[in-house]
């Protein structure tokens, strides 16, 4: 190929036609994307697509006898023996419980703190720095602090109620001491996150209604109900479905700080899953078990996202 | 998110609402600080009751992280923790520069030149990221297992990559999408080339958008922990690994060097969560929420 026009070029050489072939603008955003197409798929889809297969098997990662398909008159055992087990209802319950809990909880925060902050004084930036410090943290390096304040002997939690009592005081002991422990831990990390959204909400209203409202003298409440509100009201949303979302898949804390004990006080999906798949080694179980929660969240994040498409519209 | 927008935003308020929120801030941060100063108490002082705010200072806890010293009745061998330190940095690294190349070229397409089924793309994309991950390393370990990645960098490298993908790619798509098509259309109107127009006009434009997700990135990466438990082996493991492992130790958990530990993470993400206020709300909902 010294002294050839490129149209010869294309002809004769096929490596290159083929390079000319790729390179078509037509085919150019399907170019861009193949190889994040294909690293998720690797990475995600296949996976992904093997425990579904995986859930139709009887199958246990710990021996060496090869998947045993279950047969086609019965191939939904395994998610006829998941969901028939009163263990992952409890599961499903504690999971439930500490989501509602957690949610509200970073809501009521979240929200305090986003009115506190918005309005401009000194030092505002760095102290909006140390409030949202937790969420950046890593879920061990969270679950130590609180593993640490709720130490029976030397924990600040228990320190403080011994002077009360006199005894000390062992939280993550009970069932519902370790629920309240796992909550206030998820609380305290992610409430910045819904104030930083409900913040973005308060910045972005209109001074000249609240000056309005100040002619007008309008009650405070009614100037919250009427001015305010609507402008936080999708963002406070989108906070509930992604704070939902999130502290419904939680594990990392809690298998730091609980490890799912009492017992099975704490066992959240997540957990409870992990156990099955990783300490049992029933690993079509855990398969069939996950295709139901996969099924949860793409419930909930095509809700998220159904949101998120009606606000930017609104916008 | 900009808070100086004239007509739009807030009010001002005085030094007292300076101390007010001073006070209630370092409430809520008062759990890190407590780390803070316990990392540089000893053992005793840690240990003491009722709890000490007023001790002398020791960096011996500091030093114990890279090794253990003699004084400590077990031997004077190293933690390991500089070669946990070096694989946390390395994998999260490495997998964040190729995540952020494969990322850009991808969003860069979804923005510029959509497909049929541009939407459904993305949402599968963001879904990978949204499922529990727990779902999805049932099969990876044993995928992991059967190709003998497990316990090896490129493994995780690879693993780590596609989990910091679709985060890039929602991120930098919003910030591709916010910048005008003017100037691209009359470069090309010009005769500029494609590749012209992406590294010469595009590129620039949203350089402080791939800093800003980048060091997200990099800060989820580094925090990931379940995938970290499952697929390091004793060479490749990574600090949130082994800071779990010392947690569950059977004889007595050594507090003050968790607590260094953590200490000498807290400096990055400080600095961070100052620097990068401004992209922060795009950065914890993937590029979802712009303002």
């Amino acid at each position: 190929m010294t002294t050839l026009n490129s149209n010869a070029t294309e002809q004769q050489s096929p490596t290159f036609g083929f390079w000319v072939w790729l390179m078509a603008p037509e085919r150019r955003g399907a170019l861009l994307i193949t190889p994040a197409i294909v690293l998720l798929f690797a990475m995600n889809i296949l996976p992904l697509m093997w425990s579904f297969g995986l859930s139709f098997f009887r199958y246990r990662a710990n021996r060496l006898n090869p998947p045993e398909f279950l047969g086609w008159d019965n191939m939904f055992r395994n998610y006829e023996k998941v969901t028939s087990s009163s263990a992952i209802w409890d599961s499903f319950q504690t999971t439930a419980i500490i989501v509602a809990g957690s949610v509200t909880l970073q809501v009521i925060i979240g929200f305090l703190l986003a009115l506190m902050f918005a309005r401009e004084f000194p030092f505002r930036k760095i102290l909006l720095s140390m409030v949202l410090t937790p969420m950046m943290l890593s879920f061990v390096a969270v679950g130590v602090f609180f593993k640490f304040f709720y130490e029976p002997s030397f924990g600040l939690l228990s320190q403080a109620i011994r002077v009360f009592t006199g005894e000390p005081y062992i939280l993550l002991g009970t069932k519902w001491g370790s629920i309240w422990g796992i909550i206030i831990a998820d609380a305290w990390m992610w409430s910045p996150f819904v104030m930083l959204l409900v913040l973005a909400g308060l910045v972005s209203v209109p001074k000249y209604l609240y000056e309005a409202a100040d002619i007008d003298r309008a009650s405070w409440f009614r100037r919250f109900r009427t001015i305010t509100f609507p402008y936080i009201k999708s963002l406070l949303l989108l906070a509930v479905l992604f704070r939902t979302i999130e502290t419904f898949k939680l594990f990392d804390l809690v298998y730091i700080i609980t490890e799912g004990g009492p017992g099975s006080a704490t066992e959240t999906l997540s957990v409870y899953v992990y156990r099955q798949g990783f300490q049992y080694f029933r690993t079509s179980d855990a398969s069939a078990l996950g295709y139901i929660l996969l099924f949860v969240v793409i419930v909930l994040t095509n809700l998220y996202l159904y949101v998120v498409n009606r606000r930017s519209e609104e916008l | 998110m900009r808070f100086f927008r004239k007509k739009q935003g807030i009010g001002k308020a005085g030094a007292g609402w300076s101390l007010f929120a001073g006070v209630v801030s370092l409430i809520y941060f008062f759990p890190v600080l407590w780390i803070i100063l316990t990392a540089f108490k000893t053992r005793t002082d840690t240990l003491s009751i009722p709890p000490k705010f007023i001790f002398t200072p020791t960096f011996d806890n500091f030093i114990a992280v890279f090794y253990r010293s003699a004084a400590s009745s077990q031997d004077a061998a190293s933690t390991g923790f500089e070669l946990y330190f070096f694989n946390s940095i390395f994998i999260a690294g490495t997998s964040v520069i190729l995540a952020l190349i494969i990322g850009t070229l991808a969003s860069y397409g979804f923005s510029r030149h959509p497909l049929r089924g541009n939407d459904t793309y993305l949402f599968v994309i963001l879904t990978t990221r949204m499922l529990p991950p727990i779902i999805a390393i049932i099969p990876i370990f044993l995928m992991f297992r059967l190709s003998g990645l497990s316990g090896t960098y490129i493994g995780i490298i690879l693993l780590y990559t596609a989990f910091n993908l679709p985060f890039s790619i929602w991120m930098i798509k919003s910030f591709f999408d916010e910048i005008s098509t003017d100037v691209e259309d009359a470069a090309r109107m010009d005769g500029s080339r494609d590749r012209g127009v992406f590294f010469k006009i595009c590129l620039p434009q949203v350089k402080a958008g791939l800093a800003a997700t980048a060091v997200f990135a990099l800060i989820l990466t580094w925090n990931e922990f379940l995938f970290a438990l499952l697929l390091t082996g004793t060479d490749t493991r990574t600090v949130p690994v082994q800071m779990a492992r010392t947690l569950g130790g059977e004889i007595g958990v050594d507090w003050g060097l968790l607590a260094a530990i953590v200490t000498i993470f807290l400096i990055p993400v400080f600095a961070v969560t100052y620097m990068l206020q401004n992209h922060l709300l795009r950065g914890v909902t993937f590029g979802t929420v712009k303002k």
